[in-house]
């Protein structure tokens, strides 16, 4: 089946139990050092046992604080990094088993767009070829005519007056225009957009914005936002995961999550954000302590130490699967041991189906 | 790429007639216009400090008295000068017009009976050519290990960067000597020699801005797109680190002519050419310090001194145009 082929409704990503670590040492020396000690060598768990579905038109936001790794889950989707393990799966095909063809298909349905867009653009390339770059790449015909509309479509208006025009004659607005026509030009069904709008001006955001909810729309893409703001996530996004250390602590329909999270995580999260009304009461959640040492995985919760809602051992010895829970009404799924697991969920473990689809199936293995 | 059944802004593009060829004119057109404003632009920036003007013109006019050699020259540098009464071999030397006005020529000669201001112009071929070739594959070489080893990085980079600092552990003119000597005396085997020692410090250089330019977003954006490696290196890194290229190739210029004074100097230099550290060497060698002939190893010194120093200073300009916060 070609990658090109879009079906209805169909599920156009699938992340599972995806897990990125980074070893610290690589260096000749250090890796003939530790074959001389016999030390293992040290790894950041920068994703460490990610999982979530990517329906076609639909947009997911991942939110986080700094080094959570929402970053590298996103690079690791448009396979910028190579998952140490763990499967995605883009149109049923794992990536880590497709050929060259395979993967030339899914480079030209998967793009990314950047948060810095006085880095993202190469400053000796002008707007037209750096737009006309991946259509060189795959060999697209009717390079001027697609660049041309590409740029219309990002707003660039008249788009041949942009084509000699080089990034540093550009404003900070332009150039992330100029980064989503390339990234719209091979007419992707996938993006993964990282902090789009965090580097622009507070007066161009809702410009872009705007453009990336036309684009969405207007292409059928499916989008996975990563960003820090919450507020930005709730206006892009249908659904809507955080993410702590490395793994997903609640994920959920969007509204759900922002109006009635449950993991502590969530909640000191969505309480950090201003509420612009001094009159407005709401408890205070504040966080303690430090993220936790992302080399030597706190054991159990990974949240535990900073978590406001410590219920005793069970949070330090045994790590709390994502999966449906029964104590409330919302539809999202948290990894926390406050909650009872949901019925649907108890049944399928008593009944020790080995139901790989399940989203907590890969986490509750641990 | 759209099928029918997708939303798609360009579908109706892909039927169209093709417009191949107003485009590829048009690329061409834009690389040569992104070329000329960036060299344009540079020379103009290069061209703004007097001292660097000064140095251009120094080695311009090299330039031409190299190319110029036959044309310029009284004499053949190695083809002896009888006294002019007698067919007599100038047993002495003979002195230049400004201390004997009789004198038919005008640097005066050499011991041997070569003319001097003949040496001297044809010695300009051989320091411009070890300059030049030098610093063409200082560069060359230095930019392409640099780059192969900072984008790949892992093993490939710790290889050539082992290679790298074995070389750094040679010092350029004893080794370069050695070198010589084994190879024997040539102008080839001391280019070579010299280029084998110099490409070091460039591709050390190269390696660490490849290393930061291929974590910059522009570069995993055309990952994302698919572009292969040689793509990414061609299209997004070598047009960034070609100002720095650039520079450490005019240092070179200066090292290497520096370098083969040096080893012609101490005895090594081609003896079938004349540079000019084979006149300061047969000057030693006839003792010319001691007998005041000091027309013999002033000029071949001063004519070092020049080319060297034009070579820094123009490389000098061009580290304030790749680095801005020297300026």
């Amino acid at each position: 089946m070609s990658l090109n082929t879009p079906m209805d409704d169909e599920t156009l990503l699938e992340v599972r139990n995806l897990e990125k670590h980074f070893q610290v040492d690589e260096g000749i020396i250090s890796s003939l050092l530790r074959s001389v000690t016999g030390a293992e060598a040290d790894y950041v768990h920068a994703v460490d046992g990610v999982s979530f579905d990517l329906k076609r038109g639909e947009t997911l936001g991942l939110a986080g604080e700094s080094g959570c790794g929402k970053t590298t889950t996103g690079m690791s989707l448009v396979k910028l990094h190579e998952p140490t393990d763990g499967s995605i799966r883009f149109r049923g095909r794992d990536l880590t088993e497709a050929d060259d063809d395979e993967l030339a298909q899914f480079r030209q349905n998967a793009q990314m767009i950047f948060q810095d867009p006085f880095e993202s653009l190469n400053p000796r390339m002008t707007v037209y070829d750096t737009i006309a770059e991946p259509l060189r790449i795959h060999d697209v015909r009717n390079e001027t005519a697609r660049v041309r509309r590409a740029l219309e479509f990002a707003e660039l208006q008249p788009p041949d007056q942009y084509f000699n025009q080089y990034p540093h004659e550009l404003s900070g607005g332009q150039r992330q225009r100029v980064a989503i026509a390339r990234a719209l030009v091979l007419d992707p069904d996938f993006i993964v957009a990282d902090e789009p709008v965090s580097m622009l001006d507070v007066s161009l955001r809702a410009g872009v914005l705007s453009l990336m909810e036309r684009m969405t729309e207007e292409f059928d893409l499916s989008v996975v936002y990563i960003s820090h703001d919450l507020s930005l996530l709730r206006h892009m996004c249908d659904r809507l995961a955080i993410m702590y250390m490395g793994k997903i602590v609640e994920k959920g329909p969007t509204e759900d999550v922002i109006e009635n999270p449950q993991h502590p995580y969530t909640r000191s999260l969505i309480n950090a954000v201003p509420v612009p009304d001094p009159g407005i009461g709401r408890e205070r959640v504040e966080l303690g302590g430090e993220v936790g040492d992302a080399i030597d995985v706190p054991s159990g919760c990974r949240f535990h130490g900073r978590c406001s809602e410590y219920i005793g051992d069970i949070c330090e010895t045994e790590e709390p699967p994502l999966e449906g829970k029964a104590d409330f009404e919302g539809r999202q799924e948290v990894a926390c041991h406050l909650y009872e697991p949901a019925d649907d969920v108890v049944e399928a473990r008593v009944g020790e189906t080995t139901d790989t689809g399940d989203d907590s199936a890969a986490s509750a293995d641990d | 790429m759209a099928t029918q059944d997708e939303p798609s802004i360009f579908a109706d593009l892909d039927d169209g007639a093709t417009e191949e060829d107003v485009e590829s004119v048009n690329r061409w057109e834009r690389t040569l216009r992104l070329w000329r404003e960036t060299i344009g632009e540079q020379w103009r920036m290069l061209t703004d400090d007097l001292l660097v003007k000064l140095a251009m013109v120094t080695l311009t006019f090299f330039m031409a008295v190299a190319i110029f050699a036959p044309l310029l020259a009284p004499h053949g540098p190695l083809t002896r000068q009888y006294e002019t009464d007698a067919e007599i071999i100038i047993a002495d030397w003979v002195d230049p017009v400004f201390i004997d006005s009789e004198s038919a020529y005008i640097l005066g000669t050499t011991s041997q009976g070569y003319d001097i201001l003949s040496q001297l112009i044809y010695g300009s071929r051989a320091a411009l050519l070890v300059g030049l070739l030098a610093a063409v594959f200082t560069a060359g070489i230095g930019t392409l290990v640099g780059l192969t080893a900072g984008y790949y990085g892992g093993k490939i980079d710790d290889t050539l960067m082992r290679i790298v600092d074995f070389l750094y552990g040679m010092p350029l003119l004893p080794t370069v000597i050695i070198l010589v000597a084994l190879l024997g005396p040539s102008l080839w085997n001391i280019i070579f020699a010299i280029i084998v020692l110099q490409w070091r410090s460039t591709a050390r250089v190269i390696r660490s801005q490849a290393l930061s330019l291929r974590e910059r977003p522009f570069v995993k954006a055309a990952q994302v797109a698919g572009a292969s490696d040689w793509h990414i290196i061609s299209r997004h890194l070598a047009p960034n680190v070609l100002p720095l290229s650039f520079l450490y190739g005019a240092f070179a210029i200066a090292w290497a002519i520096l370098a083969e004074a040096g080893v012609s100097f101490i005895g090594l230099g081609d003896p079938n050419r004349v540079s000019w550290g084979t006149m300061l060497q047969s000057s030693r060698a006839y003792a010319a310090l001691d007998f005041g002939v000091w027309w013999w190893f002033v000029p071949p010194g001063i004519c070092i001194g020049l080319v060297v120093i034009s070579g820094f200073l123009i490389g000098r300009g061009y580290e304030e145009i790749t680095n801005p916060e020297l300026r």
